[in-house]
């Protein structure tokens, strides 16, 4: 993964986006496939579009590679408005999900295409095309047709075929969707590798959130033609904005409640530094200081019509305790990372599988409830056990299968309790 | 039962296709002769073994020899192979733009343009080459129309030319030729199109580049179903040739119904029939290829 | 999302107008009062009169249709047979050459059919007549039926036939209940495209035809080499007219069906 550190060019102000995407719609008739999306992407980036099928992430790559146009906006590439430049103009290259590999050339030629059409020599042709092969392992298959390799290898021709040119930017279109688990698995690494060793801006789309995480530097979730977050992979997971987000990526178990400002925070113990630690805006991890910057002006919209909150943002001085009401006769949630000014207000509190302790004995944690193990998912590494609580609510917990299957401590219809820390997870506004 | 199954349609097509063929070849290499029937020798049966002896004594290739002589003949041929290369070669142009297009019709369309082009088929192939005799005729619809609009001054004579033969073959055979184009073509994916463009060739590079090696097969395809056919094209030289279009299928025809002379008409039907099997084959080695391009 | 580009719609156009404006000018022309075909005299019916009050044309017309039914219905039995041995049957003695029987009549030319044919009806000494005709188009029709049936039975999964022979059926029994029912659409289109072939044929039947049976196509042919004939325009609109009337109803049909499965499908999805 790429180390934030090293390479972040998104937080840095001066940083000149090789792609902007202005307030670019795209319609088709009635239907709106891209709406009113504004979007910077940076070179030497590997930028991941996820969504479900039918979310506009294929439309909006192909307006970048020039098979459709917006219909209003602009996008430009490298400073330069890209309206009136056609597809086989763009210094843009594309990788298709059918690869599209044309059948009646060998796989050579299907790699030295783009260069022939350049019109270069056929000297520089044959060693670019050498180099090509070389860098995705294909030597030995340059003088056979398409249908005579196997399907990775047909995907690592369309790479190279895409790469050949040297293209500022590559798109690729669900690159690894025809290849099976494991092969897809290498594949991933492969990509990422080769996307650092030649320097190219990639951008991929992808309806895998598994694969997004794995290849990209930043994820943009989208969803009925409009991003919902783009971030890193690990703030994405940890940080989602909203439940959409949150539901996409990864398990996730959602306690939509009311809630309610405790005064003060009373956090037990080995939780306090977490919110001491929200003044200084670490970047990653549970970090609440970022949270509250994300989620104020989202606030602003969702508490007007909520519950006015009453409070006012501005009073408070650091991120406040709350307790979250999520059903009725049950304990509250308690949260130590919330935002300001959430008194009151509708939220949604959300806590990944893995980051719930399940144990036979009441947990010393801030959140503990008791329920009953209705199901177990035994996966290998881990196992998720389906919790039914008292108020009907399931919780999925996971745990990690550090001992044999057989020293498993709880089984179907075992009383088990479950509980989190007051930093576990994430409470979302919409 | 099983044997009975095979021994059905396997016996039905050896007596009427096989026999008969056999026939004409025996023919072939007799003489001619006024008797009934027009030819010597024949086989009695009654008479056994040295009759049969006597009869292939009587063959000979004398036939051939005179086909080769007569330059009637081998004009004939001659003509009837740059007819129907020439005439396949318009069919192809004629066709193309049209499978194009229809294979780039919005998805709602391909139905109904795929039915009004096979719907010619049904139509009987006699009145669609009927109808052009009206048209093309010296006082026919073409003339008045090129004669109103002051294209020309004095009316054409084109039916009764071979310039009718061209028209009234490509019309007959464009179904021929559209039909595996445009099956190519819909089979072919538009990304590889858009891979084209995304790799910097424009349309028209694209097209030579990609669509037009793509649908090699059925434009291969296309143009043996038209050529193949036309080479022994009976009824289009006799309504809409002249006396000077010839044409061998015509040839053989009047040999037999007029000339009454069956050993020659025989020799031209196996002359015929071997000058077909070169694109025969080429053709089946074709379908095979791209059966196996499918694969 | 594919739209008509300008260039598509034109080649689009003067192609069907090529493929059409002459059958649409002989429809047209069929109504023209006058005997001299190319000058148009006003509307009138007069040919269409004249053409039932001809006998030799309703003859013809009799032993064409006739003929037609005979040899297709026997050519869809024997092709569907062919087609069921070429697909199903494996390896037999002579399949080689089977094969090559079965597509060749479909390149032949009909000048050699016909010849071929009536060279072997003189030897065998059959009278020249319906019978030969019917003999005639069922052979090369068969070819075009087996063709049609056995490329459906190649799509065609055959663990269906096994399933029904594992359930008890013979062989027989399989193919008339779980076979027949399927491939049925390819054989009434071979049925079809036999009669439609027959109807058609000039060439073998005028080798095989006697005096004593002149089909349709041979009398229009016989007529139309003298020239362009008023009443042959009224004939040619009438069997168009058949023709597309047929394959309307045809369409219709099988758009039918097809949106009944569509909506089978929806239900069966829904459920």
């Amino acid at each position: 993964m790429v180390n934030a550190a090293e390479f972040e060019p998104w937080s840095d102000p001066d940083a000149v986006p090789l792609i902007r995407f202005q307030n670019v719609t795209k319609r088709f008739g009635e239907f709106t496939a891209i709406d009113d999306l504004t979007i910077d992407i940076y070179e030497q980036e590997f930028f991941a579009l996820l969504g479900p099928s039918g979310c506009g992430k294929t439309t909006l790559m192909r307006m970048l590679a020039g098979f459709e146009a917006p219909t209003s906006g602009t996008i430009t590439l490298g400073g330069e408005d890209m309206a009136n430049r056609p597809a086989n103009k763009r210094p843009v290259n594309m990788m298709f999900q059918s690869y599209a590999l044309f059948p009646h050339l060998t796989v050579r030629d299907n790699i030295a295409f783009g260069l022939k059409r350049e019109g270069r020599d056929a000297a520089f042709i044959a060693a670019r095309v050498d180099e090509m092969l070389k860098l995705t392992r294909l030597e030995r298959f340059g003088a056979r047709k398409p249908h005579q390799i196997s399907g990775g290898q047909r995907q690592r021709v369309a790479l190279a075929r895409s790469l050949a040119k040297a293209p500022k930017l590559l798109l690729l279109d669900e690159p690894l969707g025809a290849l099976d688990k494991k092969l897809r698995q290498d594949t991933q690494f492969e990509l990422m590798e080769i996307q650092e060793t030649t320097g190219t801006t990639f951008v991929i789309v992808t309806h895998d959130q598994e694969e997004a995480m794995t290849v990209a530097s930043r994820v943009a979730v989208m969803n009925e033609g409009r991003i919902e977050q783009v971030d890193t992979p690990d703030r994405i997971y940890e940080l989602p904005n909203s439940t959409y987000v949150a539901d996409f990526i990864g398990e996730i178990n959602l306690f939509p409640g009311t809630a309610r400002r405790t005064d003060p925070p009373a956090p037990p113990d080995g939780t306090a530094p977490a919110a001491a630690k929200s003044e200084s805006q670490p970047p990653a991890n549970e970090a609440a200081g970022w949270l509250v910057s994300r989620l104020s002006p989202i606030f602003g919209e969702g508490a007007d019509g909520k519950s006015g909150a009453p409070d006012g943002p501005a009073l408070l001085p650091r991120p406040d305790g709350l307790e979250i009401d999520w059903a009725e006769g049950a304990d509250p949630i308690v949260v130590s990372n919330a935002t300001e000014g959430l008194d009151g207000g509708a939220v949604t509190f959300a806590i990944r599988p893995e980051k719930i302790a399940v144990s036979a004995d009441r947990p010393d944690l801030p959140n503990a409830f008791q329920g009953k193990v209705i199901d177990i998912a035994y996966l290998g590494n881990v196992s998720t056990y389906h919790v039914e609580l008292p108020t009907g609510q399931i919780v999925k917990a996971q745990t990690a299968n550090t001992r044999r299957i057989s020293a498993r401590a709880f089984t179907w219809d075992d009383t088990v309790w479950i509980g989190w820390t007051d930093t576990a997870g994430v409470v979302l506004l919409r | 039962m099983r044997r009975l199954l095979i021994a059905i349609p396997y016996l039905w097509l050896l007596a009427l296709f096989l026999v008969p063929f056999l026939i004409v070849l025996k023919i072939s290499l007799s003489d001619t002769a006024l008797a009934i029937p027009p030819y010597t020798p024949t086989i009695d049966l009654s008479e056994g073994w040295a009759s049969f002896r006597a009869f292939l004594t009587g063959l000979d290739f004398e036939n051939f020899v005179w086909l080769t002589e007569d330059d009637l003949y081998w004009k004939a041929y001659l003509s009837s192979l740059w007819i129907a290369a020439s005439s396949t070669a318009i069919t192809l142009v004629v066709g193309y733009p049209i499978a194009y297009a229809m294979a780039r019709s919005p998805d709602e369309w391909r139905a109904t343009l795929l039915m009004l082009v096979i719907l010619p088929f049904w139509t009987s192939f006699l009145i669609r080459v009927y109808a052009w005799m009206g048209i093309l005729a010296q006082e026919g619809l073409l003339n008045q129309l090129l004669l109103w609009t002051g294209i020309i001054s004095e009316p054409l004579t084109i039916l009764n030319t071979n310039t009718a033969v061209y028209i009234g073959i490509v019309y007959t055979y464009l179904p021929f030729m559209i039909l595996p184009i445009y099956a190519a073509l819909e089979r072919m994916d538009d990304s590889l199109i858009e891979a084209a463009t995304d790799l910097g060739c424009s349309r028209m590079s694209a097209f030579w580049l990609v669509t037009i090696p793509l649908s090699k097969n059925g434009i291969i395809a296309g143009c043996f179903l038209v050529f193949i056919p036309v080479i022994g094209e009976f009824v289009i030289p006799s309504l809409l040739g002249g006396s000077g279009t010839l044409m061998i299928g015509k040839v053989l025809w009047e040999e037999f119904f007029n000339n009454r002379d069956w050993p020659v008409a025989s020799a031209v039907a196996v002359i015929l029939l071997l000058i077909l099997i070169v694109p025969i084959i080429l053709f089946q080695r074709n379908e095979q290829r791209a059966r196996e391009m499918d694969e | 999302m594919k739209r008509f580009t300008w260039f598509n719609a034109t080649s689009l156009t003067l192609g069907f107008a090529f493929l059409y404006l002459p059958m649409v000018i002989l429809v047209i022309y069929s109504f023209n009062a006058s005997k001299l075909v190319t000058v148009w005299a006003g509307f009138s019916t007069r040919w269409y009169g004249e053409l039932m009050q001809n006998e030799a044309f309703l003859d013809a017309a009799w032993v064409t249709i006739k003929v037609a039914v005979m040899s297709s219905t026997i050519a869809t039995v024997l092709g569907t047979m062919a087609a069921y041995l070429l697909v199903r049957a494996g390896r037999f003695t002579g399949r080689t050459l089977f094969t090559g029987m079965i597509y060749a009549p479909l390149v032949m030319p009909e000048v050699i059919t016909g010849l071929s044919l009536l060279l072997l009806f003189i030897g065998i000494g059959l009278d020249r007549g319906v019978l030969t005709i019917v003999l005639a188009h069922t052979t090369f029709s068969m070819c075009y039926v087996s063709v049609v049936v056995s490329s459906r039975l190649t799509s065609f999964d055959r663990s269906l036939e096994e399933a029904a022979l594992d359930l008890g059926c013979t062989p027989f029994q399989a193919f008339r209940l779980v076979t027949l029912p399927i491939i049925a659409p390819a054989v009434i289109s071979g049925w079809l495209l036999a009669f439609t072939l027959s109807l058609d044929d000039l060439v073998i039947a005028s080798f095989t035809s006697g005096p004593a049976a002149t089909t349709l196509p041979i009398k229009i042919f016989s007529a139309v080499r003298l020239g362009v004939s008023p009443e042959i325009n009224a004939l040619s609109t009438l069997m168009i007219a058949v023709v597309t009337v047929g394959v309307i109803i045809a369409s219709l049909v099988s758009k039918r069906a097809a949106v009944a499965r569509a909506r089978d499908d929806a239900a069966a999805a829904r459920a």
